[in-house]
């Protein structure tokens, strides 16, 4: 490897970590440390702020209101992406043009816009401030995402082995779960991964939709406002634990980042 | 590939589309149905044609909502394109080391929104900052909550930090995807470093910076929540977007008919905009295989 | 233009080897002669492309030199060699025309305006595409491309040696054809020195002046088509080339006569005493089945008619046999006895050949 290279890679990433580094900083002061000045590690370490925050319902309820609704959404998503992507990548039908440019219009919809339209929707049909209501509005840019990459990836598969498979006396719901989604498993761990993510880090939809039972993490984040000032120590706990779910996600997914990102389509 | 036609495909598109319009189509109808009506409250509606349509547009607070839009876009479009790239290029091929750059530098796109913001609004304060520490210990003049210019500075270098990864991710794996065969010819034929990039890899990344680029014109477009936290759109309105802006006078001042009108104009400039990206760059494709 | 020469040359990936398995390509001395036209012929993962990217410079070996003339190159990067490679997909600069494509190599070295023309001009004409000099690279079909590479290899006129790393592989068999008696045409022409990887011994036969046949990092065999037929050096390359391949069979060999399983087969020269594995190998070509003895006994399992010639296939013992008879020869019905022709029969030790003395 090159010194230029190493340079530019190694200062990227120390830009990348500094802001990092100094939330992970801050999570372990106690609030007078953090604000009588600058300390580069915690003179006085504390795990307080971690404390407060799993023994506290109304703390720790957030994380699993997100896991939830995020689970939920990539479930649901890849599950009627995967057949859509599959109609899309192997037939032709009438509109199919104009319908796949549909699905991708709605990933351009800024949230901003559907906000107040979703906490009517959701409000009338009797789901505000559930879990499946988020899922169901985080949908409405996951699931155009999930079709459109999982059919750069079935794209790929030649289509002899759909026919091979027929031939062989498979049916379709057999072959596409025992043949079909092996073949394009890097794929699926791919849409997934995009679909986990963008759930994950959306908040003013989620926010808009939840009050108390369903809120995620994200929202209730903002409580750290209290009439004594900002607890900052609580802040940046809260903001590191939401980072941990991420990163054990990208760590999982390591390998498959360099084939994946190309979406299939390169 | 050759596709079959097949109509009954239609079925497994169905899920999809039950499920996008009933997130889509119904509140989209919400919205239209805003904008065309006035309210004095108490549920009472009534026709206002496209009255809403002409106040926004002539609005001059949507003008310059839209143009601080697009000035942000090209600018972080500008800065992560290029800086994406050369991160890119720079990164080891394969190996440990590949993928612990991988890894740290997809961090912060899994980092919730507002969280970005808050790590962004803490590191930039002069007093509790690092960043903010530094800058005044070196004798800068810096306050993102005075000053427009230090506030859309920090906005622009957070998304920065935040969404580079993306570009550098996409062309990571572009460029994995170019058979070492080209490399080896170019050096049979003496290709210089500069040569390499712009006859092999810029080539074997275009399709990969195209997502790149409408991803992120899209993403950046729509803005929210960072900047918001950070700054609250101002100081003044220095750093309010279209979507803070719209969601100042949805929620804020309660003026749905304007906000309504508002968002369907915002969401057809995406539209025609990303539509026209698309079909620029698919077209210099198809004319350099039809030539 | 210079001769090759490969010097006590071995590779081993990463570092030491402790004995001779550890190497990827053992260590070898060859020659490759100015101008002929060489193809490297074994299976997959037997070490020739290890070999063709030490001469190329992509690989530097971990012992031994490479030597281009008198010059050694072992440690010279690929762009100091004037080496042109030809790889197994085709490689073009697709967002350059093919014009552009060739002169690539010329611009790159900052040869003159004129002269580029001038080259670019005459190599179009060599691979037949001058008439589609303005076309982009993109939209070409494979062996358009695949020619492109070639004559981005050709365009030099000082290239020591083209390399060719399998070529035809992604080609459709009619245009295999084709272009490999281009190629042909164009070394009898130009007389550079060629050296083509493959593992297909068709390709290999008909494009080479000599054929090195390469298994399990070693080559085994050094020699004109026709030698490698008749007198394999190793009962591999019997095995590796012909179809079917030779006839392998265990014997004790004694004088001149070998015993298989009991039958005495007259041998064309003297052998002294063998140690090792030793083994008799015949080309089906010089068997031939009847329905008495002398020979060996063998049952006939079924006779297959391949245009030409039909190939008798019987076992032995449970070895598998094979004979060939010509169009026009009789294969008799109750056939149960095979014979060789006695100067065919060739005589190995723990595989090697071995030379006999004249009877």
């Amino acid at each position: 490897m090159k010194i230029g290279n190493f340079l530019v890679v190694t200062l990227y990433i120390l830009f990348l970590m500094l802001p990092i580094y100094w939330l992970l900083n801050m999570s372990f002061k106690p609030n007078s440390e953090i604000l009588g000045g600058i300390t580069f590690f915690p003179r006085n370490f504390t795990v307080q702020n971690y404390v407060t925050i799993f023994t506290d319902p109304s703390w720790y309820m957030g994380y699993v209101n997100s896991i939830l609704y995020v689970a939920m959404n990539t479930v649901i998503s890849l599950a009627v992406a995967l057949p859509a992507a599959y109609a899309f990548s192997r037939y032709s039908f009438l509109g199919d043009k104009h319908l796949f440019f549909w699905l991708l219009t709605n990933r351009m919809a800024p949230p901003a816009v559907f906000a107040l339209p979703f906490f009517q929707l959701y409000s009338s049909v009797g789901l505000f401030d559930t879990h499946i209501a988020v899922a169901l509005a985080h949908c409405l840019f996951n699931v155009p995402l999930a079709v459109w990459i999982l059919e750069g990836f079935m794209r790929g598969v030649p289509k002899e082995i759909d026919e091979t498979a027929y031939i062989d006396g498979y049916s379709w719901p057999r072959f596409f779960v025992k043949i079909f989604m092996p073949l394009i498993a890097s794929g699926i761990g791919v849409a997934a991964f995009f679909c986990f993510m963008f759930s994950w880090v959306e908040l003013l939809l989620s926010r808009t939709l939840t009050t108390v039972d369903a809120k995620p993490i994200a929202a209730t984040m903002t409580r750290t406002v209290s009439a004594s000032g900002l607890d900052w120590g609580l802040l940046a706990a809260a903001g590191v634990l939401t980072i941990i779910p991420g990163a054990l996600v990208v760590f999982f997914v390591r390998n498959y980042i360099a084939k994946g990102f190309a979406l299939g389509r390169v | 590939m050759e596709k079959t036609r097949n109509n009954r495909a239609w079925f497994m598109v169905l899920p999809v589309v039950a499920l996008v319009a009933f997130s889509a189509v119904l509140p989209l109808m919400t919205v239209v149905n805003y904008s065309v009506q006035d309210t004095f409250g108490n549920n009472v509606f009534f026709w206002a044609g496209t009255e809403w349509f002409t106040q926004v547009l002539e609005s001059e607070r949507m003008h310059d909502a839209l143009w601080r839009q697009f000035l942000f876009s090209a600018v972080i479009l500008a800065i992560e394109v290029p800086l994406g790239v050369a991160v890119a290029l720079c990164m080891p091929k394969k190996g440990f080391w590949a993928s612990v750059c991988l890894v740290l530098m997809a961090l912060p796109l899994l980092i919730p929104w507002n969280v970005v913001g808050t790590i962004w609004q803490v590191f930039g304060r002069v007093d509790i900052g690092l960043l903010g520490w530094t800058l005044a210990n070196l004798g800068v003049d810096y306050n993102y909550t005075q000053n427009p210019l230090d506030a859309w500075i920090t906005v622009v270098v957070m998304d920065v930090w935040h969404w580079t990864s993306l570009v550098v991710l996409l062309a990571y794996a572009g460029l994995q995807s170019i058979p070492q065969a080209y490399y080896q010819a170019a050096r049979i034929d003496q290709a210089s470093r500069w040569k390499v990039f712009r006859y092999i890899e810029l080539p074997k990344m275009k399709g990969v910076l195209l997502i790149a680029v409408l991803l992120r014109f899209m993403d950046s477009f729509m803005i929210y929540t960072e900047p918001f936290v950070v700054t609250g759109g101002g100081p003044g309105t220095a750093t309010t977007f279209l979507s803070i802006d719209l969601v100042k006078m949805a929620l804020g001042q309660f003026d749905l008919g304007p906000a309504a009108a508002f968002s369907l104009m915002y969401f057809l400039v995406i539209l025609l905009l990303s539509w026209v990206f698309y079909t620029v760059m698919t077209n210099s494709d198809k004319a350099g295989k039809g030539a | 233009m210079a001769k090759i020469t490969l010097d006590n040359l071995g590779h081993c990936y990463g570092g030491r080897p402790a004995n001779r398995d550890d190497y990827q390509l053992k260590p070898m001395s060859h020659v490759w002669e100015d101008g002929a036209a060489y193809a490297l012929l074994g299976p997959s993962g037997c070490g020739k492309s290890t070999l063709l990217n030490i001469i190329s410079g992509l690989l530097i070996p971990s012992e031994g030199r490479v030597l281009f003339g008198e010059q050694d190159v072992t440690r010279a990067p690929t762009a100091k060699r004037n080496i042109a490679q030809v790889f197994q997909f085709p490689v073009v600069y697709d967002t350059m025309t093919v014009y552009d494509n060739l002169a690539f190599p010329l611009r790159n070295r900052r040869a003159a305006a004129r002269y580029v023309d001038i080259r670019v001009k005459a190599v179009a004409e060599m691979i037949g595409l001058a008439d589609r000099l303005d076309e982009r690279a993109q939209g070409l079909t494979a062996d358009a491309k695949q020619k492109i590479s070639l004559g981005r290899g050709m365009v030099r006129e000082d290239v020591s040696a083209i390399l060719f790393d399998e070529p035809l592989t992604v080609i459709d068999p009619h245009m295999k054809w084709e272009l490999r008696t281009q190629l042909k045409a164009l070394h009898r022409e130009f007389g550079h020195t060629m050296i083509y990887v493959t593992h297909d011994q068709t390709e290999a036969l008909t494009f080479a002046d000599k054929v090195v046949v390469m298994s399990d990092g070693e080559v085994v065999q050094v020699g004109a088509p026709a030698e490698l037929f008749e007198r394999p050096a190793h009962t591999f390359v019997g095995y590796f080339i012909g179809s079917p391949g030779m006839n392998v069979l265990d014997a004790e060999v004694e004088g001149s006569m070998a015993h298989v399983m009991g039958c005495a087969l007259p041998l064309a020269r003297r052998y002294g005493r063998l140690s090792g594995r030793v083994q008799i190998g015949v080309r089906p070509e010089f068997a031939s089945v009847a329905e008495t003895g002398p020979g060996l006994p063998v049952s006939v399992t079924r006779v297959e008619d391949v245009g030409r010639h039909r190939v008798v296939r019987a076992t032995i013992g449970g070895v598998e046999v094979n004979a060939i008879a010509q169009e026009g020869q009789s294969v008799p019905e109750n056939a149960e006895w095979l014979r060789f022709a006695p100067e065919a029969v060739n005589v190995y030790a723990d595989g090697w050949l071995v030379e006999g003395e004249a009877a």
